[in-house]
């Protein structure tokens, strides 16, 4: 029941884009039609699930203070937590790397449709900011960690997918001052989404 | 395109023509995160100049050794490494600051500016250009966190860095905080505003 209270949180009230502003670069880069952005959005999706959980391991048992006690007595007040930057990226970037040649071996159609996107999703700050803030918030167990994962990811593709339908609209059937068009009109609608999604807050579950 | 730039070009280009925000669309995320108050901003601000110059001119040092295939994880953890040390010190130096700015300096990391300014220009320039242009760079994305970071406070809670800007008959005299502007979203819409008047002085950025 927690998990599922952290899930919905997660799409709706934790959103990355609208409450954080995580993974904004290609949020604004990627959004001009609905079927790229909805391959984006499923990548990362996929790379939050996955990611999430193999950090929430790297944290506990390997980088938090005294996490290193299962080693033997005399490891027990060690404390990595420095290195947990440098541990989640090279974690990101090789899951990335391992993802993208398993995606191209076993499923080719898939890979077609995901391929350039695949190895963007690095660099995305969705996917760090989410470890970075498991971190932070001193996940309880790694359930927690999987249902956060997946619900950021689905309200990162919820956020990409609403706002390329509209940018697409908007490109053909409106008049925009000139100086606002593409990215300025973008950053406006986005703001107004996010106001919109803040009438969210108020749910108590 | 890049070696035809001058030296002084490559610096100043970035203030306004080529700004990473505004123009070059790179780095949102903490823009928009930061800029609630002018002092994390500010923070934010020098430490990205600091990473992006030293991460320029140690990929343009080490340019001609990295295999293309494994690039990306080689610039990460040299990117890494440097946001390691301005974190800490961070923490140890002002830790309230570091507090405010909770996972953003982390997330300087998958900063596009860095990944950006790494691929178009370190990979292929030697390292004095490179840290020309990483100081350009960083310097003009400061300069629209503080820009943004200011207008907000200003407006959102009535001080600037901390101390109250607003005299106090205004506020007797039935000014009031916009509080709207403290809330994420208006820190979307005072960059686009941004945007509308630089693309409105600037014709040639404009889009079709």
């Amino acid at each position: 029941m927690e998990n599922l209270n952290l899930f919905i949180r997660s799409i709706f009230i934790d959103n990355m884009i609208f409450a954080y502003f995580l993974g904004m670069c290609s949020f604004l880069a990627v959004s001009k039609n609905v079927k790229t952005a909805f391959g984006l959005g499923i990548a990362v999706t996929f790379m939050l699930a996955i990611s999430l959980p193999l950090n929430y391991l790297l944290e506990v048992y390997v980088l938090k203070p005294g996490a290193l006690a299962w080693l033997g007595p005399e490891y027990a007040d060690m404390d990595l937590s420095f290195l947990s930057l440098i541990m989640f990226i090279a974690v990101i970037a090789s899951m990335t790397q391992l993802v993208e040649m398993a995606v191209e071996k076993y499923s080719p159609s898939l890979y077609a449709s995901l391929g350039i996107f695949l190895p963007l999703i690095a660099v995305n700050c969705a996917i760090l900011g989410g470890s970075l803030f498991m971190e932070q918030r001193d996940f309880p167990s790694i359930g927690t960690a999987v249902f956060a994962g997946l619900g950021w990811g689905i309200g990162w593709l919820l956020a990409i997918v609403a706002i390329a339908a509209i940018r697409e609209r908007l490109a053909h059937h409106s008049n925009i001052p000139h100086p606002l068009r593409g990215v300025g009109i973008a950053f406006i609608i986005t703001a107004l989404m996010g106001i919109a999604f803040m009438s969210f807050l108020g749910i108590k579950i | 395109m890049a070696d035809k730039l001058t030296k002084r070009q490559i610096f100043f280009n970035p203030f306004s023509k080529n700004n990473p925000v505004i123009v070059q669309i790179l780095g949102i995320c903490s823009v928009l995160a930061v800029t609630a108050k002018l002092e994390p901003a500010i923070v934010m601000g020098a430490s990205v100049i600091m990473v992006l110059a030293f991460s320029n001119v140690i990929i343009s040092l080490i340019r001609a050794t990295i295999p293309t295939n494994i690039r990306i994880i080689v610039q990460l953890v040299v990117v890494a490494a440097l946001v390691v040390i301005v974190d800490q010190f961070l923490k140890a130096y002002a830790y309230d600051v570091s507090r405010q700015l909770s996972v953003f300096i982390g997330l300087i990391i998958t900063n596009c500016i860095l990944m950006g300014r790494l691929e178009a220009f370190a990979m292929s320039n030697a390292p004095w250009p490179s840290f020309l242009d990483g100081v350009g760079n960083g310097c003009g994305y400061a300069l629209i966190l503080v820009g943004v970071g200011s207008i907000r406070e200003l407006l959102g809670s009535g001080t600037l860095m901390g101390h109250q800007a607003i005299p106090q008959w205004a506020y007797e005299h039935g000014y009031a905080n916009n509080g709207l502007m403290i809330l994420p979203p208006m820190a979307l819409i005072v960059v686009a505003c941004i945007i509308w008047v630089h693309r409105y002085k600037h014709k040639d950025l404009q889009e079709k």
